[in-house]
């Protein structure tokens, strides 16, 4: 079986979270309000904060399986994650950030893929600089930089677009979807933007109150909405 | 006479630095790891370690030492059975010395580095955990480096503290001329013994050596961001 699928149970303080999807080789975007549960969705499958029961399993590997005691640490698990404040390293330069990527590769080809990755994410003249000297849309090409370098199998993108403006924001989908192309993985996308949601999404999970509401296309969602709320989260962006 | 004086003086300032610098290098070794475990790790008794590890910082030196003399004196609980294996023991040597001003300025440096640590992006080891690196090389790599300011400047307290220790130093080490009298001890003999021209020596020569210290800390401090 090819692609992610999850099934997750976690209780927080005054939240529940229980959700259950899978997706296949797409683009599936979770959508819903702030505090639905989708961030810790994303960091439950990295494998940054565990689930109190479930399963998650990428391609045929099971990286979380409660119930037969499995529970790989993030590090072993081949995801790519993109945070929302990106999380490049303020004490590293940008070609140290993307080569800090790349820790199981030998050092010959990590520096020959570091640059491929460079060119490849018009970086290139930038190598040296430190984070803090860079422009919001270069920061952004040197966090997926540095998240793809090890070719993960599958790209979690926490609202990584949020902290952006518009007119960059658009210029952000169209890096995203060449992305997609030239890394043919699965990507989930945490965006409570419906606007976004619609241009990028293969598949739509909404999530509401820590449970899935509805899953499906675009067209799906937004003409046969599961419920009310669905429905008042497809219209707010309908004009 | 002169000679002499200036013999001791020499001594003394001497003595005090190789103190604080061991002492120092000791509390690097064990002061960072115990603030990386007290600030990423949660367990049973953590608190306590925390208070134990404090302790000195504000109990009277006179009874840090006290208690060191009870753990490591001749008879002391540990000090006994090292005694009766080697006839050896560390009390009125320059080693007392040097464990009466690490145990006094440990905290100094668990303290701040802690507080280093503990202010690091939680986000910025995450990404380093999904980037495939295991804790140690991210301790290492991401969070060592990000706390490093505060690291040193745990560092140059401690030396500091070192270079200033007392109480703790007298009890232990007692105050012999020409074997265990730091500057500190030293300042206070000839002080009690009415011999203020030298005191004053070495008095303002303890305060230039601690100035100097603390300026050349601070251009290091400020380079490496």
């Amino acid at each position: 079986m090819m692609g992610l699928s999850v099934s997750l149970k976690k209780k927080v303080k005054g939240f529940t979270l229980d959700a259950a999807w899978e997706i296949g080789d797409e683009l599936a975007v979770l959508f819903g309000y702030s505090g639905s549960g989708k961030s810790l969705t994303l960091q439950m499958i990295a494998g940054l904060i565990r689930p109190d029961d479930g399963m998650i399993r990428l391609d045929s590997k099971t990286y979380f399986d409660n119930s037969a005691g499995i529970d790989d640490p993030p590090q072993l698990r081949a995801f790519g994650y993109v945070f929302q404040d990106l999380a490049l390293f303020p004490h590293m330069t940008v070609f140290r950030n993307i080569i800090f990527g790349a820790p199981e590769i030998p050092k010959d080809e990590k520096v020959s893929r570091a640059k491929e990755m460079i060119e490849a994410f018009k970086l290139t003249g930038l190598e040296d600089r430190y984070p803090s000297e860079i422009s919001g849309g270069q920061k952004q090409r040197a966090a997926f930089a540095r998240a793809l370098i090890r070719q993960p199998d599958a790209l979690l993108l926490d609202e990584p677009f949020s902290a952006l403006d518009h007119p960059l924001r658009l210029e952000m989908r169209g890096f995203l979807q060449e992305v997609r192309k030239r890394f043919a993985i699965p990507v989930i996308l945490v965006t409570h933007d419906f606007d976004e949601a619609s241009f990028l999404a293969d598949k739509i999970i909404v999530y509401s109150h820590g449970k899935v509401a509805q899953v499906g296309s675009l067209k799906e969602v937004m003409n046969q909405p599961s419920s009310a709320e669905v429905q008042m989260l497809a219209d707010t962006k309908k004009v | 006479m002169d000679g002499d004086l200036n013999n001791s003086i020499l001594f003394s300032a001497r003595l005090s630095l190789q103190v604080a610098w061991v002492a120092t290098a000791f509390i690097i070794v064990t002061g960072v790891p115990a603030a990386y475990f007290l600030a990423r790790k949660d367990f049973k008794g953590k608190e306590l370690i925390d208070i134990i590890f404090t302790l000195p910082l504000v109990l009277p030196p006179t009874v840090t030492g006290y208690y060191l003399i009870v753990i490591f004196g001749r008879n002391g609980l540990i000090g006994k059975m090292i005694y009766d294996r080697t006839g050896f023991t560390i009390m009125f040597t320059w080693y007392a010395a040097v464990l009466a001003s690490f145990v006094v300025a440990l905290p100094l440096m668990v303290k701040t580095a802690r507080a280093a640590i503990e202010s690091v992006d939680r986000n910025l080891i995450n990404a380093s955990y999904t980037l495939g690196h295991g804790e140690i090389e991210t301790a290492l790599r991401v969070i060592l480096p990000l706390a490093k300011k505060g690291i040193i400047a745990g560092i140059v307290l401690s030396f500091a503290r070192a270079m200033g220790e007392f109480g703790a130093t007298l009890m232990l080490a007692g105050n012999i001329p020409g074997k265990t009298d730091t500057m500190p001890l030293a300042i206070y003999s000839l002080a009690i013994s009415d011999e203020w021209t030298q005191a004053h020596t070495m008095v303002i020569l303890l305060t230039i050596m601690s100035g100097l210290f603390l300026y050349i800390a601070n251009i290091y401090t400020k380079r490496s961001i």
